[in-house]
């Protein structure tokens, strides 16, 4: 059928225009001149400490948000959470925001003058430019992934079988542990699989929160950024392309994921 | 994943018949840290935000343009993905072709690909060094490639479980009674998707008028031709200007919020004239 | 208008639907394509109907070639099995729709419209949706919204088959009442023998791909081709080496020309007619009916030698091969 042929080819047009294009273009453009460049841009100090730092900020906002997300999830699943319009509104807020705004309303919180800022500089701790900045960024931006993918989980899978344990003397810690988690585990797999990819990811909060300090506050996407400011190439697609292999898995586990989440 | 906004919709279910020592504490918790995390910073903002120089900030030539190119683009940005996403989707459930799969998966890197690395990648191949001749760097056109880049699949993925879960026999039904294939879509298929379609163009819409690291390598940030709200704001803290910064941003996140929220309520009336 | 199929055939991948099939089907009469689920039956409809091509063989529809006409243009009218109704709009709106989409005018519309919701008594019903009838008078919206085109071949694919028992008796034979008052000619597919014998002037039965028979039904019960079509349209049971008809075998207490000894394994009386089961020497069981009042007459009882023999005159069929290899050594 000709009309076929036509709707394939637009579509698939559109989509070499906008991303297998791109797609092919990370691998090629890092490579353009070899493989040991790449391999020297990603082993200098700078780009280990980016590493490292955008690793230990997801490794510590990721168990955050899951935590949160399950005892979220199963309260609000379960009605026991008040105000079911207002927490609502906060879990889907990240979703709303613009990175720089969450990043600036950050930066009002624990700055200079702010209302948690001045107290806790007082008392010796920094946030901003600093680590703790970069969790609270990064957990503000991935908070939602959880919550939103074990909620509609718990709701369809209903309370008979939580019901059931607790008549047979079941602790709420053991039914939990036992019952409900092994229900959700692919949705839970799901979004932290989201969650960590947002986290690894993030740019904008971290850009204002951070100081964006060489070797201390600098996420692997600020090194990014840098490094293409600097007109230094290599570095930069390098460095991206360290990103793009990640989304690439991250693309992965969600196909499987997400099949297996809808059983 | 693009879902609706809502979290949970259902009435009261019913309650457990153990009464749990601890079962306060985890909501509470939750709820703490939900403040803590999201509530107190967006409170912390509006309060910087609400100075008398509000207005002033926000209708200040640069952000009213500002603001402008951004609602402008974020609008086009949406209404693109409905045709896109909507062709995409349809090819992805209606065709079959080698390889396939693979594009089905590769639909959702915008999702996980960091937005600086999108902005880097788009700007190899559509900016100055294009292989391809193409070179839209520092135009508003690039800023449009950007938003429709990171917005990919919010509209298809909204739509294509709704195309896959539609009864094949219902358009047969209709090529049968004499329509054609685009009749049988404007009759049959677009009102079962309607509500999908807005859902994922809401989405991208809120999402692109947030966006931020994959415009600001490729924009140029030229005030006043390709600057956009989140550039804007990002240039207004660095020069010191957070309660310019903080106006603009409340005015951006209430934008986003009301279509977030009028998209809900047209959804829902959608979901209730069906039979 | 007339049907014709020439040597189609049409496979799904691996599997072949239809091998070679070439069949007449007469204008103006009511068809039963009929088979076993899986036969094929169901694609020779939508070849016929134009939604699937065949990959070999050509379609004819009243003597022009259609087989490479797409469906909207054969002027068919097709029900499905599962209604396949436009849920999004009301019961009057989905039997406007092939009008609308031929762009016919709003008064002309209208009136086709109510005529029909009256013919199949969904006049009050015209403003629901959908969800909101019952099966049965889905398929009947599902009937009138096929007959707005004004088709000149109706085709309906198990049309009866999601329907509970009682009313599909009742739309079995309204669909008959139906069939005579619009006179377009008719094809419809069943898997059940009793529905197609009791609607059909024809019968065509399909089996794996291929045509077993073709004729009016009686001609098929009374004259089988072969021993699936006998088996297919009613009981039979096996004695020696053909199929007969249960209640075609004679119970005689001696031997006597062409009789089978069997010893009785189980007399059960069912209502008006009773059933014996009989063992043959070679091991196999014969089913035997009788009227009540017969059996009762023959005193039979579980135990007695007796001697079957087909009544003269009456159907019989060769019996197939049997598939497992019991044939008894000295044969």
């Amino acid at each position: 059928m000709g009309s076929r042929l036509l709707l394939r080819t637009g579509a698939l047009g559109y989509l070499a225009v906008l991303l297998l294009g791109p797609v092919v273009m990370i691998a090629y453009r890092t490579f353009e001149h070899g493989v040991a460049p790449v391999w020297s841009a990603l082993s200098t100090p700078t780009a280990e400490h980016a590493i490292y730092l955008s690793v230990l900020v997801t490794l510590i906002s990721l168990p955050l948000n899951v935590v949160f997300g399950l005892v979220a999830g199963v309260a609000i699943a379960r009605r026991r959470m008040p105000a079911g319009r207002s927490v609502n509104l906060l879990v889907n807020l990240p979703f709303a925001m613009s990175p720089v705004v969450i990043g600036l309303a950050l930066f009002t919180l624990y700055g200079r003058g702010g209302w948690l800022g001045d107290w806790l500089s007082g008392h010796g701790i920094q946030v901003l430019f600093a680590l703790p900045s970069l969790v609270l960024a990064t957990t503000f931006v991935s908070l939602p992934f959880v919550v939103r993918e074990v909620v509609p989980v718990l709701e369809e899978i209903g309370t008979d079988q939580e019901q059931a344990a607790a008549t047979l003397g079941a602790s709420a810690w053991t039914t939990f542990w036992r019952i409900t988690l092994p229900a959700l585990r692919w949705a839970l797999a799901y979004g932290v699989v989201l969650t960590a990819a947002r986290a690894l990811g993030e740019f904008g909060a971290v850009s204002i929160v951070s100081g964006n300090i060489v070797g201390q506050t600098q996420t692997l996407p600020l090194l990014v950024e840098e490094r293409f400011r600097n007109f230094d190439a290599v570095g930069a697609y390098s460095a991206g392309f360290a990103l793009a292999l990640i989304s690439m898995f991250v693309v992965a586990a969600m196909t499987v994921l997400s099949r297996r989440k809808e059983h | 994943m693009a879902e609706a906004a809502t979290v949970a919709r259902r009435p009261a279910a019913v309650r457990l018949p153990v009464a749990r020592i601890g079962s306060a504490l985890g909501p509470g918790a939750a709820l703490l840290y939900l403040c803590l995390i999201v509530g107190l910073p967006v409170a912390a903002l509006a309060d910087r935000a609400a100075t008398s120089h509000f207005w002033a900030a926000v209708t200040s030539p640069q952000a009213r343009s500002a603001l402008q190119l951004t609602v402008e683009m974020s609008l086009a940005t949406a209404a693109i993905n409905v045709a896109a996403g909507v062709l995409i989707a349809w090819v992805l459930v209606r065709d079959d072709f080698p390889g396939k799969a693979l594009l089905n998966g590769v639909i959702d890197l915008p999702f996980a690909l960091p937005t600086i690395v999108a902005g880097l990648v788009l700007l190899s191949l559509y900016g100055p060094n294009s292989p391809v001749g193409v070179n839209v760097a520092q135009s508003r056109a690039a800023v449009l490639l950007a938003l429709l880049f990171v917005t990919l699949p919010f509209v298809v993925r909204s739509v294509q479980p709704v195309l896959l879960a539609l009864d094949a026999e219902v358009e047969e039904a209709g090529t049968c009674l004499g329509a054609s294939g685009w009749q049988n879509f404007r009759m049959l298929v677009w009102p079962a998707i309607r509500a999908a379609t807005l859902v994922g163009a809401g989405l991208a819409f809120a999402r692109a008028l947030g966006e931020f690291g994959s415009i600001v390598l490729i924009s140029g940030n030229i005030t006043f031709h390709t600057q956009v709200a989140s550039v804007l704001i990002s240039g207004q803290v660095e020069s010191g200007d957070t309660s310019g910064a903080a106006a603009v941003s409340i005015v951006l996140l209430v934008l986003a919020l009301v279509v977030l929220a009028s998209l809900d309520l047209a959804v829902r009336r959608l979901g209730r004239r069906r039979g | 208008m007339s049907i014709d199929v020439m040597g189609v055939t049409k496979r799904f991948g691996e599997f072949a639907a239809l091998r070679d099939v070439s069949v007449s089907i007469d204008r103006g009469k009511l068809t039963a394509l009929l088979g076993p689920s899986g036969g094929g039956k169901s694609t020779l409809l939508r070849i016929i109907a134009g939604l699937e091509t065949p990959d070999s063989g050509r379609v004819y529809i009243d003597g022009r070639d259609m087989t490479e006409v797409p469906a909207r243009r054969r002027g068919i009218g097709f029900v499905f099995q599962h209604y396949a109704a436009f849920p999004h709009m009301t019961v009057w709106e989905n039997v406007a729709f092939g009008l609308r989409v031929s762009r016919a005018d709003k008064p002309t519309t209208k009136r086709r419209v109510d005529e029909l919701l009256d013919l199949v008594h969904l006049a009050g019903l015209s403003r629901r949706y959908p969800s909101e009838l019952s099966g049965g008078q889905r398929q009947r919206m599902a009937l009138a919204r096929a007959l707005a085109v004004e088709p000149r071949l109706l085709l309906l694919d198990e049309p009866f088959g999601a329907l509970d028992v009682k009313v599909r008796e009742e739309l079995r034979a309204w669909l008959r009442q139906l069939h005579e008052q619009v006179n377009a000619t008719t094809v419809f597919v069943t898997h059940d023998q009793e529905e197609a014998m009791e609607l059909a002037d024809q019968v065509v039965l399909i089996n794996a791909g291929q045509v077993e028979q073709v004729g009016p039904p009686e001609q098929l019960y009374d004259n089988p081709a072969n021993a699936f079509v006998m088996s297919f349209l009613g009981a039979t049971t096996r004695l020696g080496d053909v199929l007969v008809r249960p209640h075609d075998i004679e119970v005689l207490a001696d031997p006597s020309a062409g009789t089978h000894e069997a010893m009785i394994e189980r007399v059960l009386g069912l209502g008006f007619h009773s059933r014996i089961d009989a063992v043959l020497a070679d091991g196999s069981t014969v089913t035997v009916q009788l009227t009540r009042a017969h059996a009762q007459q023959l005193e039979l009882r579980v135990g007695d030698i007796v001697f079957l023999r087909q009544m003269p005159g009456t159907t019989v069929t060769p019996a197939p091969i049997p598939a497992s290899d019991d044939q008894v050594v000295g044969r």
